[in-house]
């Protein structure tokens, strides 16, 4: 089957250079939500974490307008997560093909692709990520709940107060480390991730290089959705 | 209040030195609260109130003679009353007026993210400065004795100042002012701790009251208010007084430890995937099955 064929069998819509559909532009528009909310949360919530960092807050209007938003934009973020998992839950489930590819993740690494075994649309570190910020968003709501509210949390119960500082800082660490690997792997390592999150097209050989069972089942398929 | 008129030895979420900072002043100020004399009349819930411009608010009835559960953003000083059975089975009625500590090492102070939110003047009052509030609440995690509370409309934390408007122009507190029994004491550390030993010596050899003593705990540092209590080893049957107050460690190592290693994990992990592209660069695009011309 030649480039071609492949690409009248896999678009509906007129691609361009025989571009290949990877993210519909409802899972684009989610991504930039969650994006643009967790960006809001990142700098509000480093302003709260350090005196070093409190300038910050004045990037988005001053910290007490932060501690308004904060919240507020935290619970848009968890809602915009939430309607990823709907769209995504099936696509991240880890598969044997995955942890193929983590035994040789050493490869990904080095940039030695040639040594990885094929995976589907997503590879382990993407799924890694999906659920890291899905589980860190709901410990992060609960907390942020409890620190939102610390006044009706009871003295009595005040080792709830502890509890939730110790997790939304613990929570909130662990999302900024895969937040910073994240848009790394997305615009500087692998070239043509960012476009792709923006306009949804990939080329046939970046689908075959880095996702070839999504690229193959895209083929045979005649799947006209990613 | 006006920072101009007092001196400035703690600021909280604040960044780099503190103007005041090592500046000694002999004062203290202290209030004494001695328990034993108290009568309950609310004097000073009343004179709190009437200093500090606040209307009197809605009371909750609770089987006591409590005016409400606990303080509030606009109702700073509350005289906790506690029935208490003695030894001999026979009852007494423990009261004892509960507003802000003024921590040596306030836990408020030290959890508030807000640049100058909080400050110590080197008189040892603990302040609230309103305007530099974000209303975020982490001084209520710090706080050991539950005092800041918060104002829904303003959203700013408030709690009792110690008068420091009326301390720094040389007169006594609100509620020290009216106490009718002269239960309420004001003035320096050192005085006020030497009165309240005379006291608790009074109570001991005078009364009988063995277990009476002055309570100032140094978990945080001692107190700008302290208490002569009749029975120092239980002072929770004071309505929630701790006996062993110090600001939570989680909330120390929050905003200790945890900071640098939070700190340096994130510098890590930017130094760390600059240093991956410097030594990998990006991923190269390759097909395997790649037939000249066809490619996008």
């Amino acid at each position: 089957m030649s480039t071609s064929q492949v690409v009248s069998a896999a678009r509906v819509e007129d691609r361009r250079d025989g571009a290949i559909l990877r993210y519909t532009l409802a899972e684009r528009v989610h991504h930039w939500i969650a994006a643009l909310t967790y960006i809001y949360c990142l700098i509000t919530g480093l302003a709260f974490w350090s005196p070093y960092t409190f300038w910050l807050a004045v990037l988005v209007g001053g910290a007490a307008a932060a501690r308004f938003w904060h919240p507020w934009v935290g619970v848009l973020f968890f809602i915009s997560v939430m309607w990823m998992y709907k769209m995504w839950r099936s696509d991240m489930a880890i598969t044997q093909a995955d942890l193929r590819w983590k035994a040789a993740i050493g490869h990904y690494i080095r940039n030695e692709d040639e040594g990885l075994p094929p995976i589907g649309r997503f590879n382990y570190g993407q799924k890694l990520f999906f659920w890291v910020m899905f589980w860190g968003i709901i410990l992060l709501l609960l907390s942020g709940i409890g620190l939102w509210f610390v006044e009706s949390i009871a003295w009595s119960w005040r080792w709830l107060r502890y509890l939730c500082v110790t997790v939304h800082v613990a929570a909130g660490l662990g999302t900024i480390g895969a937040f910073i690997i994240h848009v790394y792997m997305g615009t500087a390592m692998v070239r043509g991730g960012f476009t792709s999150i923006i306009r949804g097209e990939v080329s046939p050989a970046w689908a075959k290089t880095h996702h070839r069972l999504w690229y193959e089942k895209m083929v045979r398929g005649n799947n006209q959705r990613p | 209040m006006s920072q101009a008129t007092l001196e400035i030895v703690k600021i909280s979420g604040h960044a780099g030195p503190v103007p005041g900072a090592g500046v000694e002043r002999a004062e203290q100020v202290c209030k004494l609260i001695d328990t034993t004399t108290c009568i309950g009349c609310k004097a000073c819930e009343v004179a709190c109130l009437e200093w500090n411009g606040y209307s009197f608010g809605e009371t909750v009835f609770d089987n006591s003679y409590q005016t409400m559960p606990e303080t509030r953003w606009n109702y700073w000083n509350l005289i906790k009353f506690n029935e208490h059975e003695r030894e001999d089975g026979s009852m007494m009625l423990l009261m004892r007026k509960d507003q802000c500590m003024h921590c040596s090492d306030p836990g408020c102070l030290t959890a508030c993210p807000a640049d100058g939110a909080i400050v110590q003047y080197s008189n040892g009052i603990v302040d609230f400065q309103q305007a530099n509030c974000i209303g975020c609440g982490y001084c209520v995690s710090g706080c050991p004795f539950n005092i800041p509370k918060f104002n829904p409309a303003t959203k700013k934390m408030f709690k009792c100042t110690l008068c420091s408007d009326r301390v720094s122009e040389g007169l006594e507190p609100a509620c020290i002012k009216s106490c009718p029994t002269g239960c309420l004491h004001f003035g320096t550390k050192d005085d006020m701790t030497a009165l309240a030993n005379t006291r608790v010596k009074q109570l001991k050899e005078n009364y009988g009251i063995e277990k009476a003593g002055l309570y100032d705990p140094q978990g945080v540092g001692g107190t700008g208010v302290m208490y002569v209590l009749h029975d120092v080893t239980n002072p929770e049957a004071y309505g929630n007084l701790p006996k062993d107050p110090h600001i939570p460690w989680v909330v120390r190592f929050w905003k200790g430890p945890a900071k640098w290693i939070g700190n340096l994990a994130m510098i890590g992990g930017i130094v760390g995937v600059t240093l991956h592209y410097l030594r990998f660069g990006p991923k190269v695009v390759h097909d395997p099955d790649a037939r000249t011309g066809e490619q996008a």
